[in-house]
């Protein structure tokens, strides 16, 4: 959003200039082809798919088989993996300084997935906050959107949650990656994730991500310091260089806001309700 | 291999420092007086050929490489009409591999497609292929085995016609291009699946808009509305490829020798796994006389956009005793390869600027302009009906109506809503270039075609894809998907209509036979091709005798989108058979 108010508020200092441009680009469109006259082809009637092989005829039928299967393989059935380490970054914020992680990686195929996803925070010198680990299996729906659906392991903060999971996540019209994941406890209650970011690209190597996280529970979890409805959000930009595509570090700007009856359970445990960091990380993958 | 790619810099430093042995055959190396006979060129009856790892390099990084009898490009081979080969193939590597001969009409046990025409060549076998040859001209061999042709597994064939050469000429050299990285293919392939654009650095930015370039903000709120990149010319780009001539790199400057005055046939071969190429040699006129291996009627241009695993034969009379410069231009403008015509070794010709990347269109998203509104000056205001037709019903971006047989899923993300033909179009980015383009419409048969009964059956396939998942496909299913064959009866005329709802251009390959193009109202002298590029957005119709019994690969000649899954298997059966 961040980015893409940025941007039009830009361009219009630069229009003048856009116009110009646009005329000169656009004068390739003058020959058009007037359509074939020519006389229709007819539909006609499709032979059947043979059922044998032609090149049976020639070499041992087993060894074809052989030869046929992995060429059918490697003709768009071939697994590809990738682990991306999104956020490694350092907390500067008032009240003690921080780290935090946020990743995922995935292995097989265009359409199924078997995937992980982490991330977690701690505060430096003190005791890990909060760790979670996802195993997810997702699937391709459309040209844009995956759903996904698993576990998701909470090894902080204590007591240890498990909960069941399901989202969807993909590519939103306008080049927004967009994330939602409802997650169900083994203690029965419910909660929602919503998150976004944008890519903004200043230059071939320099890329504004401003990024948005909102949680909201169905109920209140005193023993985690979650209340029901909107519970938090995070708003966060943050500026990275790629070195190369898979090595980037970057700077950036987090601000969270704890709300509602979360921001209460925080002050009565003398917690801060917001926090404004400054971060520092880098993001990899491979 | 993450290592490899991650260090690339360092090595490549690392690499510059090693000297390398260049092996090349007499007719690919610099300074060549051309196409002689010798005994690097393999001719007459009885061929052997022995795959091999070797390293080769170029620009100072060097790497694994497949060579054919120790080199890259593989040697020449030179037939003629009317011999019968035999071609013994070794492989000496550790994985099979196989060679195709592009454009070669062969029985099709001999067209060396593993898993379709024969089981492959295992590691230490000799395979021998026999056939006879019926054609003459400029052709190509290749790999058909994993991402072996990548690597350097690709040689010229010229095959000598048996009567008289209709074209006249002093003096012939063989231009082999291609595109070389010293990243494994497989490493190229899992950074596309990972990362669509990985290998786009020129893509649009937020400095380009300030200072003025490319899109206007309102044109790119519209494509990213649509998720469309308008950079998106190709895949892999010279971001990690040298492009190369005859396994030159630019400062290697490949020079072919002439005589002032000469008539110089160079005979063209795009061998690139990934790239298509403009062609122009500044200064110099260049006539058309052959493309596929097929003689067209001389039409002289100043550039032209040979896709990849076509051929094109040009003639040009340089009159001046200087170096004229061979430019072969990636489609995207993310590099090119200089070589040299010259009358003698060490006259480089300059190197031109390259010219800006171009921007794709609504046109190359199958939204053909024809008909609509007109701005000013006959220049289409792109900014306004467009837009407000996008949104509406008839210009969807992805209306499953206008393409009732392919099943929508997450491997199609666009469906051209109103392709036009464009056969007579100037190929992506050379639409206003200020000099003569070729365009297929420009291509007439020399030789009449022998079979002009009109088609009794049409047949649309459809190109399709999903840039940002990287999956490419016909009709919207990959061949690992358990596509069913593309049936032909044996001798039956089919008008086959390939439609490109991708914004990319697709040199689309079928073994075994020449299609013609149809390109105009004579059906005795539309173009014979065994390889057409179908420009974006865009579709092109071929008539197909299917003359050639058997089972056939049919496939995007992109590597990496046959290994996408954009390819099918063609039969051909005897009429009787089929019921």
């Amino acid at each position: 959003m961040i980015g893409k108010v940025a941007t039009i508020l830009l361009a219009v200092v630069a229009l003048p200039v856009q116009a110009q441009t646009m005329a000169d680009s656009q004068t390739d469109h003058g020959a058009h082809q007037a359509t074939h006259d020519e006389p229709a082809v007819p539909q006609g009637a499709t032979p059947p798919v043979p059922t044998d092989h032609a090149a049976e005829a020639f070499y041992d039928s087993a060894v074809m088989a052989r030869a046929r299967a992995a060429m059918l393989k490697e003709s768009g059935g071939i697994a590809f993996s990738q682990l991306m380490v999104d956020r490694l970054e350092y907390h500067a914020q008032k009240g003690g300084d921080g780290y935090r992680w946020k990743g995922e990686g995935w292995i097989g195929g265009d359409i199924n997935r078997l995937m992980i996803k982490s991330e977690g925070e701690g505060e430096i010198g003190n005791t890990l906050e909060s760790a979670e680990l996802q195993a997810l299996y997702g699937r391709a729906i459309d040209p844009w959107w995956n759903i996904v659906g698993g576990i998701r392991q909470d090894f902080r903060p204590q007591p240890q949650r498990t909960y069941a999971t399901i989202g969807i996540e993909g590519l939103a019209p306008y080049w927004f990656e967009v994330e939602g994941q409802i997650f169900l406890s083994d203690s029965g209650d419910a909660h929602l994730r919503l998150e976004a970011d944008y890519d903004q690209r200043i230059t071939q190597q320099l890329i504004l991500q401003p990024a948005v996280e909102v949680n909201f529970a169905a109920q209140d979890v005193p023993e985690l310091g979650i209340g029901s409805g909107l519970s938090d959000f995070e708003l966060g930009v943050r500026l990275r260089y790629e070195i190369a595509h898979e090595f980037a570090p970057y700077l950036g700007i987090n601000w969270e806001r704890k709300l509602g009856d979360t921001a209460r359970y925080a002050r009565a445990a003398d917690e801060p309700v917001s926090a404004t960091s400054l971060v520092a990380g880098v993001r990899f993958w491979f | 291999m993450d290592s490899l790619t991650l260090d690339r810099r360092s090595l490549l430093r690392g690499a510059a420092t090693l000297t390398l042995a260049h092996a090349f055959p007499a007719w690919a190396r610099s300074g060549t007086a051309g196409l002689q006979s010798g005994p690097e060129v393999l001719s007459g009856d009885l061929i052997a050929l022995t795959v091999e790892e070797n390293h080769f390099g170029t620009a100072g990084r060097s790497t694994h490489a497949v060579t054919i009898n120790g080199t890259v490009p593989a040697p020449l081979i030179r037939l003629k009409e009317g011999q019968t080969v035999r071609l013994a193939v070794t492989n000496r590597l550790r994985e099979d591999t196989s060679i195709h001969w592009h454009g070669l009409i062969v029985p099709f046990q001999m067209d060396g497609v593993p898993g379709v025409s024969f089981p492959g060549i295992r590691p230490g076998e000799t395979f021998t292929y026999e056939f006879p040859i019926r054609q003459s001209g400029t052709y190509w061999y290749h790999s058909h085995s994993g991402m072996q042709e990548a690597m350097g597994h690709y040689g010229p064939i010229v095959i000598d016609p048996a009567g008289a050469d209709p074209v006249r000429f002093d003096r012939e050299h063989i231009i082999v291009l291609s595109d070389w990285s010293n990243v494994h293919p497989h490493m190229l392939l899992k950074r596309l699946k990972q990362m669509g654009g990985y290998y786009n650095l020129q893509k649009q930015t937020l400095a380009g808009l300030l200072e003025g370039k490319d899109q206007s903000l309102k044109d790119r709120i519209e494509w990213g509305k649509m998720r469309m990149d308008p950079t998106d010319i190709s895949d892999v780009t010279g971001s990690t490829y040298s492009f190369l001539i005859n396994g030159h790199g630019m400062s290697e400057n490949w020079t072919g020798i002439f005589q002032p005055g000469e008539r110089v046939r160079l005979r063209i071969i795009n061998a690139s796994a990934m790239t298509n190429f403009n062609v122009r040699l500044p200064g110099l006129s260049m006539t058309v006389v052959q493309s596929d291996g097929q003689h067209v009627q001389p039409v002289e241009t100043d550039e032209f956009q040979i896709g990849i695993a076509e051929t094109y034969d040009v003639l040009v009379q340089p009159t001046e005793a200087k170096s004229y410069g061979l430019i072969a231009e990636a489609i995207d403008r993310s590099g090119s390869v200089r070589g040299s015509l010259a009358p003698r070794i060490g006259m480089a010709a300059p190197v031109p600027d390259l010219r800006q990347r171009p921007l794709l269109t609504m046109k190359d998203m199958g939204m053909d302009m024809a008909g609509m509104d007109m701005g000013q000056n006959g220049v289409i205001d792109l900014s306004q009906p467009a837009n407000e037709r996008m949104t509406g019903h008839s210009m969807k971006m992805l209306d499953p109506s206008v393409a009732p047989n392919v099943p929508m899923g997450p491997g199609v993300a666009t469906l051209s809503a109103t392709p036009s033909d464009r056969a007579a179009d100037r190929p992506t980015g050379l639409e206003d270039v200020d000099h003569r383009v070729l365009t297929y419409a420009d291509l007439r048969a020399l030789e009449p075609n022998q079979d002009v009964r009109p088609p009794t059956r049409s047949l649309d396939i459809h190109l399709t894809a999903n840039m940002e998942r990287y999956m490419w496909s016909f009709d919207g299913l990959k061949l690992s998907d358990g596509a069913e064959p593309i049936p032909f009866r044996h001798m039956e005329r089919v008008r086959v209509t390939l439609i490109n709802d991708t914004m990319m251009p697709h040199p689309i390959h079928l073994h075994g036979h020449f299609f013609q193009l149809v390109t105009g109202e004579d059906a005795a002298h539309n173009p014979r091709k065994h390889t057409v590029n179908v420009l974006p957005g865009g579709k092109i119709s071929f008539d197909l005798t299917a003359d050639a019994l058997g089972d056939w690969a049919f496939h995007c000649h992109m590597l990496m989108h046959m290994h996408s899954g954009m390819m099918r298997v063609v039969t051909v059966r005897h009429g009787g058979e089929m019921t």
